[in-house]
């Protein structure tokens, strides 16, 4: 090997192994200044208690409509996602099997969905909701939602329900059961660690996005009681109290940031565990 | 016993998918209805052209100019992907051709986290750590004065953000290049910086372009950790340095106020559709270079 060559070897290995660990740097800078602020201004205050009058310059309270609104709000968005979605992987996976050309499209057009910004969403859950007559509502933040994680929840149980194989599914016809029967008993048994994996990372987009809720959700200080009562969610309650001039008021942002991060990181953390647990269910070939 | 026997279950449920099947097909055409509809309006008494290349933007007075905002976004778009592309190729490169499977297996969960972490957590970090350090050290040592808040500390963020995107596409990319290629390669004397050179980059090639397209489409429409360190003043930014104002932020920071000027809705909506068109354009070229990668 020639002197040039070493050293133009040397130098990318370098590089690629200094970007590697860059990125892993950079994550645990992320995940340590999030917990190390936030830690600091966490008390079990704010997480039992809702704003109380003042709250926003400074005064007592807590954040819990926020927490419970997004949960309210992702529950309800993934639900919806899930009994819309589900019955589409299937129909791609089952039903269309034989017809390549037309489930490429379908997968293209979920792909084109998948990529729309979820600020397009918003815009357009607004203008539905303006169309509707609705106020900010609960219910008008779920259906955004449920629009916007729509084709992560179905493009992720399709590559799951898509490694099915196909003597699976001759042996369930030959049995006897018609398409439906194989659909949602057979394939959806042969891939629950993949479905609930899907169904886990729509929830986690679901309750950590805040472009979406922005115009449709609204912000209320109060628990809702029913679903066309305008929500708080934890997104918009750390943009909103950052916003603020008031150190202490920041200080709270930084601690319901610790509590969103958190609530991400067991989701995921659960949806790796079930994972592993489900696995055995699955027919081996 | 069943309250329906197995023939109408069949028919219930394969209704069911069907008007599910329905619903996903049509949305995208519902969502560029909805928006084009809104902001008829505005197109309706602007020519597009107008719009698009005009400065201005005063909306009490009714001119409405989206320049400064789409310059924004691609100054904005842009050096994100030159701060992320190259980081993220190599790292692909290295974690897929130079390391034990072992190492994916902490370098997956890894980008998991860095995907799964909320936007706006990503903008509060962004003021905690990058405005203060452009501010403070960045802007002073290149002799520049900045509040910090600018263009370079929202690339910078949204960087950061789109690196797990970009880099899942990239690792899954790297690994469908048959062995056998890069056997041959080596078994020619090759050695393993020439094979990556010669070899995987050259037939990864539409794959890495797709990959930062997506990554790019994603960057243009991301709103709200953008929103948060950009500055969101309305003005041709002239450095790095300035802050910027871009299109998503534009809509999230009026959404309270565009009910009460006249067409100042319609004016939001058309930045809307304006995200939906380019995202959608982009996606569509993208996916034409990974169907061309996956022909070979």
């Amino acid at each position: 090997m020639k002197l040039s060559q070493k050293i133009e070897e040397k130098f990318f290995k370098v590089l690629m192994v200094f970007s590697t660990y860059f990125i892993l740097l950079i994550l645990g800078i992320i995940i340590y200044s999030i917990f190390e602020k936030g830690l600091k201004s966490i008390s079990w205050e704010m997480l039992t208690q809702v704003p109380q009058g003042g709250y926003y310059y400074g005064k007592g309270g807590g954040i819990l409509n926020a927490i419970l609104g997004s949960l309210a709000l992702a529950f309800g968005a993934t639900i919806l996602a899930f009994i819309i979605g589900l019955p589409v992987a299937l129909y791609i996976n089952v039903f269309l099997i034989r017809r390549k050309k037309l489930v490429n499209v379908i997968r293209f057009l979920l792909d084109l969905i998948w990529g729309i910004p979820s600020i397009v969403y918003g815009a357009f859950g607004f203008t539905l909701m303006v169309f509707f007559g609705l106020q900010t509502s609960l219910l008008a933040g779920i259906l955004t939602v449920t629009m916007f994680i729509l084709p992560i929840m179905i493009r992720s149980m399709d590559e799951i329900l898509r490694t099915v194989p196909i003597g699976l599914q001759e042996a369930a016809y030959s049995l006897g059961s018609n398409k439906s029967e194989t659909a949602f008993r057979i394939f959806t048994r042969q891939s629950v660690s993949g479905i609930i994996t899907a169904v886990l990372l729509s929830f986690g987009r679901a309750i950590g996005d805040a472009a979406s809720v922005l115009f449709t959700a609204g912000y209320t200080d109060h628990l809702p009681n029913s679903l066309l009562e305008p929500v708080a969610t934890l997104p918009l309650s750390i943009f909103f109290q950052l916003s603020s001039p008031v150190p202490e008021v920041q200080d709270r942002a930084y601690a319901s940031a610790l509590v969103l991060t958190l609530i991400i990181l067991v989701v995921s953390l659960f949806s790796r565990g079930l994972g592993k647990r489900y696995h055995k269910t699955k027919i081996n070939f | 016993m069943h309250l329906l026997n197995r023939h109408q279950r069949h028919e219930v449920n394969y209704t069911w998918m069907i008007i599910s099947l329905l619903i996903v097909a049509f949305l995208p055409f519902l969502l560029f209805l909805g928006l084009y509809l809104k902001s008829f309006l505005l197109l309706h008494d602007y020519s597009l052209m107008d719009l698009i290349f005009s400065k201005e933007w005063k909306p009490t007075n009714g001119k409405f100019g989206f320049y400064p905002f789409i310059v924004g976004s691609i100054w904005v778009t842009l050096l994100a992907m030159i701060f992320t592309a190259p980081i993220c190729l190599l790292t692909a490169i290295y974690v897929t051709q130079y390391t034990k499977k072992t190492f994916l297996r902490i370098m997956h969960p890894a980008i998991d986290i860095l995907a799964g972490i909320p936007s706006v957590v990503y903008g509060l970090w962004g003021i905690l750590v990058i405005v203060p350090f452009i501010a403070r050290y960045l802007g002073p040592w290149m002799g520049v004065k900045t509040m910090g808040y600018s263009i370079l500390a929202a690339s910078f963020v949204l960087s950061i953000m789109i690196i797990p995107f970009i880099l899942n596409i990239l690792i899954e990319i790297f690994q469908a290049i048959p062995t056998e290629l890069k056997e041959a390669a080596l078994s020619l004397g090759a050695t393993p910086w020439q094979t990556i050179k010669h070899v995987l980059l050259k037939k990864a090639l539409p794959g890495i372009i797709a990959a930062f397209g997506f990554g790019l489409a994603r960057a243009f429409g991301e709103t709200m950790a953008v929103l948060m360190v950009v500055g969101n003043v309305v003005r041709l930014p002239k450095s790095v340095f300035d802050p910027g104002y871009t299109l998503p932020a534009l809509i999230a920071n009026n959404y309270g106020e565009m009910l009460s000027i006249p067409r100042y809705d319609s004016a939001l909506m058309f930045a809307a559709l304006l995200l939906l068109v380019v995202s959608l354009f982009f996606n569509l070229v993208m996916h034409f270079f990974i169907v061309k990668y996956n022909k070979f």
